[in-house]
């Protein structure tokens, strides 16, 4: 009887030694929830010993908890900041996080499906998201206000619309921001004179606009071909990013290192494409 | 007997005429350990969110975005405990780094400055540090507007922190979420305490009670989508969500709030005013607004601080449906809360950095404002009981 406590209890301290190696959390991105998600579910059925544990929280969450090492991995849809890397350096000790491109990521720009609009340039979605284009009929379509959807300014994708489309400059203090692209998406089907951005999604109600990169170019869709052409710095769909995954390279070994390799091969960016974001382009992803 | 008539109150009632029982004892105690907890955890809330906020307060913080370099080769040329200041460590983390790591920091700093791209280089902006108070709460003309202007956007390359559009975001929702909620919650009171037949008083308290049980997201969902379009329908309004809605909105939550205390204020009159009042030949109605009400008039006031104490705090129904930092007194343009602002925004801060800060900030305003108007109601309800009494 004894013996056998004993041997119970024994295996019991090894399971759960096995569970420690084993285990790998995420944090970070909302953005990145559902991907991340979705990877850990497909990566843990084919290796059962290894245990995933994805949560979001926000970019800088995640970069928050990497330097105190709550998380083994820091999902992040935005570039990392010096700031963040300076932290990080203190706490690593010298060393700066590891950064990986995991998936690519292109920003759609949404209007009501009422409105005549089809094809703004990038220099006009800057002058209606800065507050210069304040009518609807300075562009093309009726002669109403313009209704402007941001998101909050903790998401990532405010940051990279505000960089990037907006060239640093302020959003209009009259933009509503929003929780999310789904309630952005919600509220330009309900407001016919609204204008909103965020990743790819569909909703009833609303249409995305096609970009022209500038004045004279013509108009293009946000497809996925469109988008890899665009996130290379190429003449494609010209609101697309890099989404990452950051590690402290003392950790970027053993489960963690097999697990970012898996992340970036061709069965990893499977898992991509299924849940509505774009694939790595072939230089990027791990062979 | 020495003590006829008075009994001494010994130390925490004691010895209060029969001699307490150990448990009760331990109970008392027990009590006056949790009340002084309690205490202690306000105390222990304020101390924390003001020592974080605190280095904003006496303009330590420098959110400038071109700040001097020092090149890594320099590093011996400088005393350490500048480069410790440069770096911004604490005095144990610099102690322990090695100098490669140090280097490295540097080397980190240098890239950070020349990322900076060249058009933001040359703005005057970018060398100003905006956590200064003149850019809080002041007007300044940024660069790119036609006239100073105040500007809450926190996220960028500078980083534009005025709190005004956040104060009056919170001023305008919580007044029209009072001036819709007190009349009708007061109203509703009289109506169920002095004049409904018991049947429909049955009925209608639990009802406007079962709407404190409503989670504020959900409120605030339905306000989004349902409401919004309604009551943009119906006046005619430019911007779908704006303080109005947001405001609407929060009077639900407050309604049932300031409904049941002063339903119980105007229940715990005694009744023989009532009964008197009645026999001289008042009406009800006469009663209930003559005799009633002011009587209870403390109780009822106490019900509308606590309304805008949870108006003032109530986050998720503004956060869902307006966040807009408009600088705007109009009612129906966008409104941004200092609660939604803290809530939106503590997720994606830099720990320790000006942002960070400048939340707990918001936070501290906040605490003090609550805690201010509720020391002056306290005041208020005094002189009115005092009134009531008959001392002046």
């Amino acid at each position: 009887m004894k013996t056998k406590l004993i041997l119970a209890a024994l295996l019991a301290t090894a399971t759960l030694a096995a569970h420690a190696a084993g285990s790998i959390t995420v944090k970070g991105s909302d953005t990145m929830v559902i991907l991340a998600q979705k990877w850990a579910e497909v990566y843990m059925g084919k290796h059962p010993d290894v245990k995933i544990q994805v949560t979001g929280g926000g970019t800088g969450t995640g970069f928050a908890a990497l330097q105190d090492r709550k998380t083994d991995l820091c999902n992040a849809s935005r570039k990392i900041k010096a700031k963040e890397i300076a932290t990080c350096v203190a706490a690593f000790g010298g060393a700066k996080p590891t950064e990986y491109k995991v998936a690519v990521d292109g920003l759609s720009v949404y209007v009501n499906a009422e409105n005549p609009v089809k094809e703004l340039s990038l220099e006009q979605v800057e002058g209606i998201f800065t507050g210069k284009i304040k009518n609807w009929k300075d562009v093309g379509g009726n002669d109403a206000p313009i209704e402007l959807y941001s998101r909050e300014n903790s998401s990532g994708t405010y940051e990279f619309f505000k960089e990037h489309v907006l060239k640093g400059k302020d959003f209009a203090a009259s933009a509503q921001t929003m929780q999310g692209t789904a309630i952005v998406l919600q509220s330009v089907a309900k407001e016919k004179n609204g204008i909103g951005y965020g990743g790819a999604a569909y909703g009833v109600g609303a249409k995305h606009l096609n970009i022209k990169p500038s004045a004279s170019e013509p108009a293009v869709e946000p497809t996925e071909e469109n988008v890899m052409k665009g996130v290379g710095g190429g003449a494609g769909y010209p609101i697309a990013r890099y989404l990452y995954i950051y590690v402290n390279p003392a950790l970027d070994k053993g489960d963690i290192a097999a697990y970012l390799s898996w992340v970036r091969s061709d069965e990893g960016q499977k898992v991509v494409k299924d849940v509505g974001y774009f694939p790595l382009p072939a230089q990027w992803r791990h062979k | 007997m020495q003590h006829q008539g008075k009994r001494p109150i010994g130390w925490m009632g004691i010895h209060r005429g029969h001699r307490a029982h150990p448990f009760e004892w331990l109970a008392e105690k027990g009590i006056f350990l949790v009340s002084l907890s309690a205490i202690l955890m306000v105390l222990l809330i304020f101390v924390f969110v003001a020592r974080e906020a605190l280095p904003i307060v006496f303009g330590q913080m420098n959110s400038a975005l071109v700040q001097p370099v020092i090149p890594p080769d320099e590093v011996d040329k400088h005393p350490p405990e500048k480069i410790r200041e440069y770096l911004g460590l604490t005095k144990p983390q610099f102690a322990a780094m090695d100098k490669d790591t140090i280097r490295t920091l540097m080397e980190v700093h240098v890239e950070a400055q020349n990322e900076i791209p060249p058009h933001f280089r040359t703005d005057p902006d970018a060398r100003a540090n905006t956590t200064e108070w003149r850019y809080l709460v002041r007007p300044h003309q940024w660069t790119g507007y036609d006239q100073p202007s105040y500007i809450w956007q926190p996220v960028g390359q500078i980083h534009k922190y005025n709190i005004m559009p956040l104060i009056v975001g919170t001023l305008k929702t919580t007044c029209i979420g009072l001036l819709f909620a007190v009349p009708l919650a007061i109203g509703a009171a009289i109506y169920i305490s002095q004049l409904a037949r018991p049947r429909v008083r049955e009925i209608i308290k639990p009802t406007i009670e079962l709407l404190s049980g409503i989670p504020s997201v959900v409120v605030g969902f339905f306000a989004l989508l349902v409401m919004a379009t309604l009551l943009q329908q119906i006046f005619g309004y430019q911007t779908r969500l704006n303080a109005f809605v947001a405001g609407i909105a929060l009077s639900f939550a407050v309604i049932p709030i300031v409904f049941s205390i002063a339903e119980d204020a105007l229940t715990s009159v005694p009744r023989n005013y009532t009964q008197a009042a009645l026999a001289l030949g008042a009406s009800r109605w006469q009663t209930a607004w003559q005799i009633v009400l002011p009587a209870a008039l403390p109780g009822a006031f106490a019900a509308v601080v606590l309304g805008f104490g949870r108006a003032i705090g109530e986050t998720m129904i503004i956060l869902m449906v307006t966040s807009a930092s408009e600088m705007s007194w109009s009612l129906f343009s966008g409104a941004r809360s200092i609660t939604a602002t803290i809530a939106a925004e503590m997720g994606e801060v830099v720990r320790g950095g000006h942002h960070y800060r400048m939340l707990f900030l918001l936070g501290a305003l906040l605490f003090a404002a609550t805690f201010t108007t509720n020391m002056v109601a306290e005041v208020i309800m005094l002189r009115f009981k005092r009134r009531l009494e008959g001392k002046r």
